[in-house]
């Protein structure tokens, strides 16, 4: 008896000894809510079963990166709709972080005007629901452009109309490989230049414009090899026929209101944490950066950013799994995505509610934590090196 | 240690998770079966009616919103023909077609609250399919209206065929057989078409104004509904297509055949009575006397109908459907001839159409 008493009066095995307890009223909870699913629905005559994934899906998407039409099978469908919800999750993250760091930054400015204007934009934007934001973007692309037959003509090329966007679709010709291939080595050379203009400066403190002579580099080579090898590029352009415009690049209403709702709205938390970052940094950091002469956006980018990015990036994380996540209220405007295909009209068709949530819902899980496990892996390049 | 630790964690709860299983698979019918009837309160087999009883009120679960079939009226009172149907349950059942608790769906959430038991009744113009009737457990108990899908257009667009619309953006309210005839009316015809998915009529409508779409397509009888809203009505038209069968009928779970007995004979009492002219007006009167046609006397309860007590009816339950709600025509003309919708294959067989009643007998 007093080996178990004095296994609970040490605190480490007793923590150990809870812990286990905890953890198996959670495996029990869980198995009982297995079973009591599997018994509802035994009761109510149905059956758990995965098989409707590989027969045909019978409806047609309107937007597929991959080959898709109404013959292939619900779980084509399901992909089809993942790869519509990583695009736009990916357009909406670019568009937010770019338009959050600006925002933070001049809300920080001392310039009044603009610093009030940021900071009426973050209250404003935050404070209004993303279902909001969506509908209002969907409704200001769909009443405020014109029909298609009456579209916003750039020199017979651009389209742009309440049916969505049409841009020239580049197509490419034999020949073209060869440019892939300067810009390949432009693109080493350009990260081979960095590291030799980096030790150049640790060595003798000399400083080359890296990012002018980079860009120059990524520019004029492959332009060069695309002359050379007699323009290998031609251009699909979007023509009026029938009921709407053909060929070319489409981007679809829905698919633009999500972008710039997903954007916008996620863009002023981002905003926020990139401010928040940046107060963080000791006032003595800017001070002594100023004392020995850099120029403001040195001071920026050379003392300020690299150290505030630590503070930034665990918060940022979860605003992009945030945009991620949201997007899933695409079904509001009937943009199709992985809760528009499997989680609606595949779950509608088969009545198969249980499976494909359950799908939808791991797909999400994993999806988020792959995006966690690259932030993570990002921020452990960034973070402070111990000492 | 601390690897120990989430070693011994992951162990324990594996544990659990076993633990639990085998106690629940052990015992699930018992343990599960109680839950089941105090959370859910889904019953799997008979008692549906003794527990609509119990509780004096019919669950029945309607459209969101569209005319003629469940719409709210001025004063916030669900109507429609689908609403009818609900009431002509309730007054067979309790007595008073007052008696019911309405609960909306959409296309896709209305199986799973059906199944759920958050009603006894979908009366929800919902098309009989076979995978709807047998996959999903549910029971069909009859059609209350023919119908098809069709398409609207703005006569703007010049369209006289629906075989004209290659290359169309189209609007379809998702969660409902609508994507699949699409898809086929047009790969059958060899057509491309741009979908639009919308998920509840509102808001499809106001992208087919706003001009998103060129068509909006849906059942027939909802392309009329939607019109009667319209400002400018004569500015849009209903294509003469129609692409498919859309037998629309109110649907109940499985596995109560009492139940599904009792819902499929209050719509038939509703057509014999307009086979043999009973009325709200005259059921009454009829109801008092003897008839010549013995079949009236059967349907009002004057002669026995045997069998009547196994439904659980009392043998009045028909002169309260009709007396409280109408007959099959009344409740037709009173919902949808106002959004000029015609009888067509909704007439009684006797009229041409394809509504065949079953003898009382």
């Amino acid at each position: 008896m007093s080996f178990l008493s004095n296994i609970w009066r040490n605190e480490k095995s007793r923590e150990i000894i809870i812990q286990i307890f905890v953890l198996f009223c959670i495996g029990w909870f869980l198995s009982w809510l297995v079973m009591n699913v599997n018994a509802n629905f035994k009761a109510l005559g149905k059956d758990i079963s995965f098989e409707f994934l590989f027969i045909p899906a019978g409806y047609d998407i309107n937007q597929y990166l991959i080959d898709y039409n109404n013959r292939d099978s619900h779980l084509r469908a399901g992909i089809v709709g993942l790869l519509n919800t990583g695009l736009v999750a990916i357009f909406g993250i670019i568009l937010a972080t770019v338009m959050g760091v600006a925002l933070g930054i001049i809300r920080l400015s001392k310039n009044w005007l603009a610093s009030k204007l940021a900071y009426w934009y973050v209250e404003f934007t935050r404070n209004v629901p993303i279902l909001l934001h969506i509908l209002l973007w969907h409704g200001i692309i769909i009443n405020t452009f014109p029909q298609t037959r009456q579209a916003i003509n750039f020199g017979e090329l651009t389209f742009l109309s309440n049916r969505g966007f049409y841009l020239p679709k580049p197509i490419t010709e034999s020949g073209i490989e060869f440019v892939y291939l300067c810009f390949v080595i432009s693109l080493i050379f350009s990260v081979l230049f960095n590291k030799y203009a980096k030790r150049k400066q640790d060595l003798i403190g000399v400083q080359y414009p890296i990012f002018w002579i980079n860009t120059a580099v990524i520019i004029i080579l492959p332009s060069l090899a695309f002359l050379l090898s007699g323009l290998p590029l031609s251009f699909e352009i979007p023509v009026l026929k029938g009921f709407n415009f053909r060929g070319g690049l489409h981007m679809s209403p829905e698919l633009a209101a999500l972008t710039f709702a997903l954007g916008i709205y996620t863009a002023a938390f981002i905003a926020e944490i990139v401010r928040a970052g940046i107060l963080a940094i000791d006032k003595g950091q800017r001070e002594a950066a100023e004392s020995i002469g850099l120029k403001p956006s040195k001071v920026m980018n050379l003392v300020i950013l690299p150290q505030a990015r630590r503070v930034i990036i665990p918060p940022l994380t979860s605003q992009y799994l945030n945009l991620t996540k949201n997007s899933s209220l695409a079904i509001a405007i009937g943009y199709m995505d992985l809760v528009a295909t499997l989680g609606g009209i595949s779950l509608n068709q088969t009545g198969r509610e249980m499976e494909t949530m359950v799908i939808v819902m791991l797909i999400y899980l994993s999806v988020s934590l792959s995006i966690s496990a690259f932030m993570n892996w990002y921020n452990s390049k960034v973070k402070l090196v111990g000492r | 240690m601390s690897n120990n630790i989430v070693i011994a964690a992951i162990v324990a709860g594996a544990v659990g998770l076993g633990a639990g299983y085998a106690l629940f698979s052990g015992q699930a019918p018992k343990t599960v079966e109680k839950e089941t009837v105090t959370v859910s309160s889904a019953p799997a087999g008979a008692g549906t009616l003794d527990e609509v009883r119990a509780r004096g009120k019919l669950n029945c679960i309607i459209n969101t919103g569209l005319a003629g079939f469940a719409a709210p009226d001025d004063k916030g009172n669900w109507t429609g023909f689908d609403v009818d149907f609900c009431k002509a349950v309730a007054a067979a059942v309790l007595g008073d077609a007052t008696k019911v608790n309405y609960t909306t769906a959409t296309g896709k959430t209305r199986f799973t609250k059906l199944a759920a038991g958050e009603g006894e009744i979908l009366s929800r113009n919902t098309t009989w399919t076979f995978s709807r009737d047998v996959d999903l457990a549910q029971t069909f108990i009859g059609v209350n209206y023919y119908d098809g899908q069709g398409f609207m257009v703005p006569k703007s667009l010049g369209v006289k065929s629906a075989k004209d619309l290659d290359g169309a953006s189209v609007c379809i309210q998702t969660g409902t057989t609508t994507e699949l005839n699409l898809a086929e009316f047009f790969a059958g015809n060899n057509m491309k078409y741009n979908p639009v998915p919308i998920e509840t009529n509102a808001e499809a409508q106001e992208l087919y104004k706003s001009g998103r779409c060129d068509v909006y397509t849906t059942d027939a009888s909802g392309l009329y509904a939607t019109l009667m809203s319209f400002d400018n009505k004569d500015d849009h038209m209903v294509l003469p297509e129609v692409v498919s069968k859309e037998p629309l009928g109110p649907v109940v779970r499985h596995g109560d055949d009492q139940w599904a007995d009792i819902v499929s004979w209050v719509l038939r009492a509703m057509m014999a009575a307009e086979e043999k002219g009973i009325t709200s007006a005259n059921v009454k009167d009829l109801a008092a006397k003897d008839n010549k046609d013995k079949e009236i006397n059967r349907l009002l309860g004057k002669d026995p109908l045997q069998g009547i007590s196994k439904l659980g009816l009392s043998p009045d339950w028909a002169v309260n459907v009709i007396s409280q709600v109408g007959n099959y025509a009344e409740s037709f003309e009173r919902n949808l001839y106002p959004l000029t919708i015609q009888r067509g294959l909704n007439a009684l067989s006797k009229d041409g159409g394809l509504h065949y009643i079953p003898p009382i007998k």
